[in-house]
């Protein structure tokens, strides 16, 4: 059976060089970084290249780099970080109704603790207003922590003119890259960003590795307290193959940026296009412009989609849904709510991630097999009906 | 999420999807906001289930079970139809993962709301045949069956 992965959103390959490059920190440089001899010295070295090529690839220096366990830690941290330093400063937090539940999550076992956060309503294609942000700063607004890219349409946020205001009112901005970073240019320095996650996994690096960036000046409270890893703030023996895979991963993610999102673009306007052809009743949830090159998402009206993923995944294709029913609860997506899905639309949402391993062909066959799988669940579906399909448009 | 080989193949291969023209009985159940709409359509002889047939909009397990409780009620008397719960449309299934319960309930009630369809159309009270009125047409997450 044919077997395409278009979940890239969801985790990436490892490249076949990132895994050479890590192989030997599994077997014969297995020293401990921490060691002072030739065996520690030589991990040592290599986890300080990998940490200078994440600095590199993001714009900062080596020495703002924490090594973390991945995007969903460095969110907690940096939120809860920063919210237990400066906590006498103010307890009022910006963030967006769109983010990551890691982000999310993180906010509201602040609230219990006292915190008041504001979350920012997103348009219809999940952009937030800078203007509504200016105007929800208060005093005691202590940190905006908003995505640099969502990761179930694409959307990416005017990040910029976001750390302008963050700057101007003095409130610490963090923002949650896991689907940015190695996927369109970044430059902490230069859009002024004071913190940023970032998670291996999603640009074919391993899983259980990812990273924060924490702008020179910044203190956060120990995450881990032990030994003198990462200065101390997150101690532990390194996860010491994994970072040097993360490093080569992020070096070839910048490297061939350029070429891969025009060609990852152009995959992704065919498919949106394709299936909108092809299929009636659908909407497109992806913006047009300001989104990430690889991710595609549409909702397909009078049909579920989980039912839409099993039998993709019959057919051998590998895709994600904002449905409720794939997210363990009863509520779809959060992210198809905000952008004002209604709950059927939201339910019908399906999400194609591509990357640089997906080719044309794979996206021919999609548009092939998609609309089949539309049509025989519509068949079977009880609101697929002239009276509904006439209330639509 | 991962359902068993029957519940894939129900979900695969329905059983009695469709809908029957001039039925005895039509019950719909559930609705957009929960993700879940069962329709089911049942043609009864002399107070037997000669066939029964449903629409479903929803996840695989709204599919299977839809599939299975057809399947279980066919060729019964609606008496018994009545008596199907979902405890045995799951155990039929050999199965559901728990957050996929509140699917077979969906089944159970779209039978009941359908049998009750046809009682009243007979000038029958539903409720002497232990139907209550108003079943699972309402928010799932208020609901006291999915437990």
């Amino acid at each position: 059976m044919k077997r395409i992965y278009t979940d890239n959103a969801a985790t990436t390959k490892v490249s076949e060089d990132v895994l050479q490059k890590m192989l030997p920190y599994l077997t014969e440089a297995y020293g401990n970084p921490n060691s002072l001899h030739f065996a520690g010295r030589e991990v040592r070295e290599a986890i300080d290249i990998a940490r200078a090529q994440v600095a590199t690839a993001i714009g900062c220096e080596p020495s703002e780099i924490y090594f973390t366990a991945g995007g969903s830690e460095s969110d907690n941290w940096a939120i809860k970080g920063i919210a237990r330093r400066y906590g006498k400063k103010g307890k009022h937090i910006i963030s967006s109704k769109i983010e990551h539940h890691a982000v999310l999550h993180s906010l509201a076992a602040l609230e219990k603790d006292g915190y008041e956060v504001t979350y920012l309503d997103v348009d219809e294609n999940g952009f937030v207003s800078v203007e509504d942000l200016e105007k929800a700063i208060r005093p005691d607004t202590i940190l905006i922590t908003v995505m640099f890219a969502n990761n179930e349409i694409g959307s990416v946020q005017p990040v910029e003119e976001i750390a302008k205001v963050a700057k101007a009112h003095g409130v610490f901005f963090h923002t949650d890259a896991v689907q940015a970073v190695g996927h369109m240019p970044i430059n902490v320095k230069e859009m002024g960003i004071d913190m940023l996650s970032m998670s291996g996994h999603k640009f074919n690096a391993p899983k259980g590795v990812g990273a924060l960036y924490v702008k020179r000046g910044i203190i956060l409270p120990n995450l881990i307290d032990g030994g003198s890893q990462e200065k101390g703030r997150r101690a532990g023996t390194e996860n010491t193959a994994s970072i040097i895979g993360m490093g080569q991963a992020i070096e070839n993610a910048v490297k061939t940026m350029n070429e891969d999102s025009a060609r990852l673009e152009k995959l992704r306007e065919k498919l949106l296009n394709g299936l909108l052809e092809k299929i009636p009743y659908c909407r497109r949830n992806t913006p047009k412009t300001n989104t990430l090159p690889g991710i595609a998402n549409l909702s397909i009206r009078f049909v579920e989609g989980e039912a839409m993923l099993l039998m993709l995944d019959m057919r051998g294709i590998c895709a994600s849904s904002g449905s409720a029913c794939t997210s363990g609860s009863l509520d779809p997506s959060h992210v198809m709510l905000a952008i004002g899905l209604d709950h059927g639309t939201a339910h019908g949402s399906i999400r194609f991630s591509l990357d640089k391993y997906n080719t044309e062909e794979e996206i021919d066959y999609i548009l092939e097999v998609f609309p089949q799988i539309v049509e025989r669940l519509r068949e079977m579906s009880p609101i697929w009906t002239e009276e509904n399909r006439a209330k639509i448009q | 999420m991962i359902y068993n080989e029957k519940v894939m193949d129900h979900f695969a291969n329905p059983r009695n999807v469709g809908e029957i023209e001039n039925a005895d009985g039509v019950g719909e159940v559930g609705n957009v906001k929960c993700g879940d709409i069962m329709k089911i359509f049942l043609k009864i002889d002399n107070g037997i289930i000669t066939d029964a047939k449903f629409k479903t909009f929803g996840c695989g397990a709204a599919v299977a079970t839809s599939s299975m409780a057809t399947e279980l009620i066919k060729g019964k008397p609606f008496e018994e139809a009545l008596k199907l719960t979902n405890k045995a449309v799951v155990e039929a299934l050999g199965g559901l993962p728990p957050v996929k319960i509140h699917c077979s309930v969906l089944a159970e009630e779209a039978i009941k709301a359908a049998i009750s369809d046809y009682l009243v159309k007979q000038g029958l009270d539903p409720e002497l045949f232990g139907i209550k009125p108003g079943a699972c047409d309402h928010d799932c997450e208020s609901c006291s069956s999915h437990g």
